[in-house]
């Protein structure tokens, strides 16, 4: 890292901004807190350790949704992607729940890969397709009701319980997280996912199988959503029908927040990070305010709107 | 003469395949329903269609400028609690008060009676036009891609509509409610025109619902003449090449905000006569994301490339057609109502799989990189 420049790059701005704004969040939240409550909440790690807990769910899938927008897709399939896994690993049950949770993911991931990279249907149409699908197989598997299968013990130690009093979902996401930022910032691959996002005609012409690291991508997305069902089912001790729902707007939300660019191409992993803590964090200030659903959804909507005007603008055409 | 006409079925061959889709599907339909090929059936048909045609019109215009409107969910379910609170007909009017963070505030009352009806109508359609004119000037002045902003924007839409119908409630006027979802001759009757329907010369075309004739009236009164409008053309050319757009001099800024607009537009329509088929306005989360969804499926289905420029809404509303006559048939044979999002599922993809073979073709592989 270069200390002499002052200026920050394209980058690293947004990071900034939104790490920012993370301060702004926890300094109102508690000034509010504090003139109606007399305490501080939003300061004890505790509550904070156990918003993050519930935030690492939502920080994994993102990082799965960061790799397909980084090669300028989408993948649409991630609900019921991450419901189909859930559901699967609890109705398997026993060693092999998670394996099998883990391989529906991988499963989805490829024929969302093959559809977009070899058949070349665009990736909004096509994984849309693949979520209704996902979610009729699971319809008709479970009958329409809440399975009445239980997560497994190892589901519920990885996903609720805590170690050195630290909740070990957060373990999960770390080691996602640093297997990400590796991968997106030390190997071939992701240099590649980059070069895909920028102009896949270039990175072709470069000799980059621009195809089979398309597919790899939807298998990342597929995979981080299928491991965010498991661990969901985990913590909530069983599988739900619409458990995947509440997460594929925000995934893609906390992605832009964090200033990947929604074309593909730019956007750090750190980024990613700090819009799922921005997201998690204006949740739970909301929820302390007992804001009801509408203020909320007004809010949420407001704020993507600020960060992408102070940072995700984008070039005006003029050739 | 006949070069000219298979050049001009290759050039709109989505929108062939769409209609000669729906007519057959439907045709089966008609064939296999006990009362097929009934005005009642066609009444029935006609309302369930109209609102996911309307969305599906109101998200072609974007997609044909080369962005995507994903608040069109959220401004029909908007525009349809403002249509339950405003379209009540009681004769006394209807009084409005703003309830906000426990603050109380009087905003008069609504007129009622006929006048008042056409009134709500009005503002309720102006409401949708500006929800999607607010998403084109952020699109355009605040130069966010059109996916992210109105995904923002829908966010906010929604929010409004849950402020208005926390729960699910409100009212329609009886009149009106009978009026739109029935046949031409009822909604004669019920406005009292052409001897209130039984005029001689209106018996042939008394059969016809009116959500089809208010399709075909939105269909022909605003989306023809936008298509002609230089706005309209600029829109395709802003979809197929911006960059050769700005060059030529065309308004590409006014034309996103343009088509921006008229999705408002349109999704007030289909907002408007939801709220007037069911009676009651409901800011039902789920259901606008379906539709949106849906929407973009129809697009598809109906021949327009979500790369933008080549389409037209027309194909869009036969791509709704063949999406909603579908679930017709889950119905007619008795299909488990469970398995419907996996065949429409499994049918969506069958239909742009096959339409995307001809990739397989491409001997040149750089041509697949758009």
């Amino acid at each position: 890292m270069s200390s002499a420049s002052l200026s920050l790059s394209r980058d690293d701005r947004p990071i900034l901004i939104a790490a920012l704004f993370i301060l702004v969040i926890l300094v109102a939240g508690t000034i509010y807190t504090f003139a109606r409550f007399g305490s501080a909440p939003l300061l004890s790690p505790t509550y904070l350790l156990q918003q993050l807990q519930i935030g690492a769910f939502l920080g994994i899938v993102a990082a799965g949704m960061m790799m397909v927008i980084l090669i300028a897709q989408i993948d649409l399939s991630v609900p019921w992607t991450l419901a189909a896994a859930a559901m699967m690993a609890t109705s398997v049950g026993g060693p092999l729940a998670i394996p099998v949770g883990l391989g529906v993911g991988l499963l989805v991931g490829l024929i969302n890969g093959i559809g977009v990279a070899y058949l070349r249907v665009p990736s909004m149409i096509f994984t849309l397709g693949v979520n209704a699908v996902m979610r009729g197989l699971m319809v008709a598997h479970t009958g329409g009701y809440a399975p009445q299968t239980a997560a497994t013990d190892l589901m519920r130690m990885l996903a609720g319980d805590r170690t050195l009093g630290i909740p070990n979902a957060l373990f999960v996401w770390a080691a996602v997280s640093v297997l990400v930022a590796v991968m997106l910032q030390r190997t071939a691959l992701g240099r590649y996912i980059y070069a895909i996002g920028n102009k896949e005609a270039a990175a072709y012409l470069a000799g980059v199988d621009t195809r089979r690291i398309t597919v790899i991508c939807f298998v990342l997305c597929g995979l981080a959503a299928a491991l965010a069902g498991v661990l969901l089912a985990g913590y909530s001790t069983k599988a739900y029908q619409g458990m995947g729902d509440a997460y594929l707007l925000p995934s893609i939300a906390a992605v832009v927040i964090g200033g990947t660019n929604i074309l593909g191409g730019r956007g750090r992993y750190l980024g990613t990070l700090i819009g799922v803590v921005l997201i998690v964090l204006l949740n739970s200030v909301l929820s302390i305010m007992d804001m009801p659903e509408a203020g909320r959804q007004v809010i949420y909507g407001l704020v993507i709107i600020f960060m992408l005007l102070v940072y995700g603008r984008g070039e005006r055409v003029t050739s | 003469m006949l070069d000219d006409i298979a050049i001009r079925l290759r050039q709109n061959i989505g929108i062939v395949t769409a209609v000669l889709l729906f007519s057959i599907l439907y045709l089966l339909y008609n064939f296999a329903h006990p009362r097929g090929f009934s005005s009642a059936v066609l009444v029935q048909n006609g309302d369930e269609i109209f609102a996911l045609a309307m969305l599906a019109m109101a998200q072609t215009v974007p997609v044909l400028a080369s962005g995507l409107d994903l608040s069109v969910g959220a401004v029909m379910t908007m525009v349809g609690c403002f249509a339950s609170y405003l379209l009540t007909g009681a004769a006394d009017g209807t009084p409005l008060h703003l309830d906000i963070f426990g603050l109380q505030l009087g905003l008069g009352s609504f007129p009622g009676g006929v006048s008042g009806i056409l009134l709500g109508i009005v503002v309720c359609l102006a409401t949708g036009t500006l929800a999607g004119f607010i998403n084109g000037c952020i699109v355009v002045y605040g130069r966010i891609q059109p996916i992210i902003a109105t995904l923002a924007t829908g966010a906010v839409y929604i929010g409004i509509a849950l402020f208005l119908r926390p729960t699910p409630g409100g009212k329609i006027d009886e009149d009106l409610n009978w009026a739109m979802t029935n046949s031409l001759g009822d909604f004669a009757a019920t406005v009292h025109i052409f001897d209130d329907g039984a005029a001689s010369w209106f018996a042939p075309v008394a059969w016809i619902p009116v959500p089809f004739v208010l399709l075909i009236l939105i269909a022909l009164l605003v989306w023809v003449p936008f298509r002609r409008s230089v706005l309209g053309r600029a829109v395709y050319a802003v979809g197929s090449a911006e960059g050769a757009a700005y060059m030529s001099g065309l308004p590409i800024d006014r034309a996103k905000i343009a088509a921006f607009t008229l999705a408002g537009f349109f999704a007030g329509c289909g907002g408007l006569f939801l709220a007037i088929q069911t009676s009651s306005g409901n800011a039902d989360i789920p259901q606008a994301g379906a539709y949106t969804l849906n929407s973009i499926a129809s697009v598809v289905i109906g021949g327009t490339s979500l790369l933008g420029g080549t389409g037209s809404a027309i194909g869009s509303i036969f791509g709704a057609m063949v999406l909603r006559v579908i679930s017709f048939f889950f119905r007619i044979f008795d299909i488990a109502p469970l398995l419907q999002p996996l065949f429409e599922g499994l049918i969506l993809l069958a239909a742009v799989s096959i339409g995307a073979l001809g990739v397989l073709r491409v001997k040149n592989t750089l041509e697949l990189f758009r």
